[in-house]
């Protein structure tokens, strides 16, 4: 039978990727409900649970995978679920629970063409919004963008990591293509696989208070069933976990639920840049339309403008201040994906009018035209 | 009226016998007077005590409503989550850790309405979790609206002509979804109620029990009933469960325990069966390692399934 961590060399998709991320990363309980295109994540964590002592159980709903995930990491498993847009639209309420709980969990959305059922099997990046802020009320969360199979597997990973960390539901918000694209992915022995777990309480359960936060916003989490008599509830709440409807808890609580990610947003930033060091002109993308489109960059730089790829690795939160800065100093902002314009908008307002920022808008169901960034690049350049 | 007050006694503290499974600190509780919810709470309490289930094996997940508070006022492991999705809360939770007992305690509403699709999905799989419903005909706290378990005739904000839609039977629709324990009781009849809490929290399997709770705010005023206790004496006397016929009907047919005006409400336990669960099951299809299993409990769930 197979261990935890498959090391070695393998050909695999992004879906299957992002299951072993997550097993490697210490995932052992998914609850989710079939839909394209995420349905082979949950059937890898389905063969794979023996192997692994996992846990699986498919639900009713995505609403009930959603809760369930969150059951289980209150009790102390790494959980997780997978699904595409109608699905994580369902999901919206129970992720709301998991900030104001902060119950640490991983949330996978392969982005398919909407609205409503749209194109199940097709391309898009159409939720780029909605993970931001589908549910109701103000939190933060994070959410990577992977680019390729081995991202897929990388960033789940990291994914649990910080789930863990800042005890929050962490989205990987993958799409269609690198979901199904198959390539190589190596993964590295066990223990060079950093893993981070929940901070614990240090003190009695008589001194406990379960929603105090230490010094870095984040309260330790005891678990059911360490007689720690946790009081979790999803109405605001005091440091006691009890339910208090004023304007004193709410002013307490709900800026620290963001605050705790912005302030540590140095460190949970992530991007990539190329051909950045001369650029003029930023061609701005993630997921699989940031590998469609350096065929735009690379015959831009051909045709004499200066181009470069800045490449999102973590769609939220987003990244203002290096983006603010490089508004200083370069001439324009491309930004494609696939969609009607989600992204472009964040990249306006860090760049606040400074410098033109040209959105290129695709509406899912095949794969970004490099033809139409490229021309966009040529435009702006001018 | 100071001398009806006993003086407090020197040496003395003022307890209730219940206050160690309370959080005190929360109390008063938010219940009207007349609510039935505080006699279900305490039959929690003293059912676990019967059962000798210790405090931290213990938890317990609610929804949303007036009964969803529930989990905040006890002293344990208590999740209070989102409208209708405190079995599936539940079920994640339970898997996880299959040694500690997990009991939803909802309203109707939540568990039937919004809540619906979990629950009978949870029966289906004979999950190990304990819920307890409490039925008060109406959503009590968003002001008294029908809901599926409202009679046919009964007056809520929503239906102020009367309510026209079929109910639920619950006790019918646990049965046929498959869970291994199904009883209805009233808080009239709280010991009894007790002793069926402390079977059903024992009880392997999803066990179920649909308790009759008067709401004198959201469903005793607008149908002019009175008190919460002449909403109970409603039930006994109109619908005929006048004493000794409020002897229970064991084992009777929960496809006639449907409850329409004029017809007696039956109370008492309808099923009581014995079914693998889903982790029975679980253990039993799946080559698992026993070496990566985590805990004792799951080591002889694994040896029972497998026997």
């Amino acid at each position: 039978m197979r261990g935890a961590v498959l090391a070695g060399a393998h050909f695999m998709n992004g879906d299957i990727a992002a299951a072993e991320g997550s097993i490697a990363a210490g995932c052992r309980f998914f609850a989710g409900y079939p839909i394209t295109p995420a349905t082979e994540i949950a059937e890898r964590m389905a063969e794979r649970r023996p192997e692994v002592n996992g846990r699986y159980i498919q639900m009713e709903d995505e609403i009930g995978s959603m809760a369930a995930i969150l059951g289980a990491s209150a009790a102390g498993m790494k959980s997780m679920t997978s699904t595409s847009g109608p699905g994580f639209s369902l999901m919206m309420e129970n992720i709301g629970l998991g900030a104001m709980m902060e119950i640490p969990c991983v949330v996978m959305d392969v982005q398919r063409g909407g609205p409503s059922t749209g194109l199940p099997t097709l391309v898009a990046q159409q939720d780029m919004m909605q993970a931001r802020w589908g549910s109701h009320g103000d939190y933060a969360l994070v959410a990577y963008c992977p680019n390729s199979p081995q991202e897929m597997f990388n960033l789940a990973i990291q994914a649990f990591n910080t789930a863990e960390k800042y005890r929050i539901p962490t989205l990987v918000m993958a799409d269609e293509s690198i979901a199904h694209m198959t390539e190589k992915v190596i993964i590295p022995e066990r223990e060079s696989i950093k893993l981070v777990g929940r901070k614990k309480p240090v003190v009695t359960p008589e001194q406990y208070l379960p929603f105090k936060p230490d010094e870095d916003l984040i309260p330790p989490m005891a678990l059911a069933g360490e007689g720690y008599s946790v009081r979790m509830t999803g109405l605001t709440h005091d440091e006691y976990g009890r339910p208090a409807i004023n304007l004193a808890a709410q002013t307490e609580l709900i800026p620290r639920l963001s605050e705790k990610i912005r302030r540590h947003s140095p460190e949970i930033i992530k991007y990539e840049e190329t051909q950045m060091e001369d650029a003029d002109v930023v061609v701005l993308a993630y997921g699989i339309t940031s590998r469609c489109i350096r065929r735009s960059v690379e015959r831009a730089r051909k045709d004499g403008v200066k181009a470069g790829l800045f490449r999102l690795i973590t769609a939220w939160p987003f990244p203002d201040e290096k983006v603010k800065e490089l508004a200083s100093k370069v001439k324009a902002f491309v930004v494609p994906e696939i969609n009607l314009g989600q992204i472009v908008h964040e990249v306006e307002r860090a760049v606040s009018g400074r410098i033109p920022v040209i959105g290129v808008t695709y509406h899912g169901g095949g794969l970004p035209n490099p033809e139409l960034t490229y021309k966009a690049i040529m435009e702006v350049a001018k | 009226m100071s001398d009806l007050f006993v003086e407090k006694l020197e040496g003395l503290e003022e307890l209730h016998p219940s206050d160690k499974w309370l959080r005190t600190d929360m109390l008063p509780h938010i219940w009207c007077p007349g609510c039935g919810l505080g006699i279900v709470l305490k039959a929690y309490i003293k059912a676990a005590e019967k059962a000798q289930l210790p405090r931290e094996k213990r938890v317990v997940v609610s929804g949303i409503g007036c009964s969803g508070r529930a989990a905040g006022y006890l002293n344990q492991d208590s999740y209070h989550t989102t409208h209708g999705r405190s079995i599936a809360f539940a079920t994640g939770l339970k898997i996880a850790r299959p040694d500690l007992n997990v009991a939803v305690l909802s309203g109707d509403g939540d568990l039937f309405a919004i809540g619906g699709n979990h629950f009978i999905h949870a029966a289906r799989r004979n999950m190990d979790i304990k819920v307890f419903c409490i039925n008060n005909f109406n959503y009590g706290m968003t002001g008294g609206q029908s809901g599926p378990t409202t009679p046919i005739g009964a007056k809520t904000t929503t239906t102020p002509y009367g309510g026209f839609e079929h109910p639920f039977n619950l006790p019918w629709l646990a049965a046929t979804c498959g869970a291994v324990y199904v009883a209805r009781w009233t808080t009239l009849d709280s010991r009894r109620l007790r002793d069926s809490m402390a079977e059903a929290l024992v009880k392997k399997g999803f066990a179920f029990i649909e308790i009759i709770s008067p709401c004198p705010t959201g469903f005793g005023r607008p149908n002019k009933i009175g008190s919460g206790l002449d909403e109970m004496k409603m039930y006994m006397e109109q619908w005929d469960l006048k004493p000794p016929n409020w002897i229970i009907q064991e084992g009777s047919n929960p496809r006639e325990a449907d409850i329409t005006l004029g017809k007696p409400i039956v109370v008492g336990k309808f099923v009581d069966i014995e079914r693998p669960t889903f982790l029975d099951l679980y253990w039993k299809i799946l080559p698992h390692k026993e070496e990566h299993l985590l805990n004792d409990v799951e080591k002889k769930q694994v040896a029972g399934a497998k026997a």
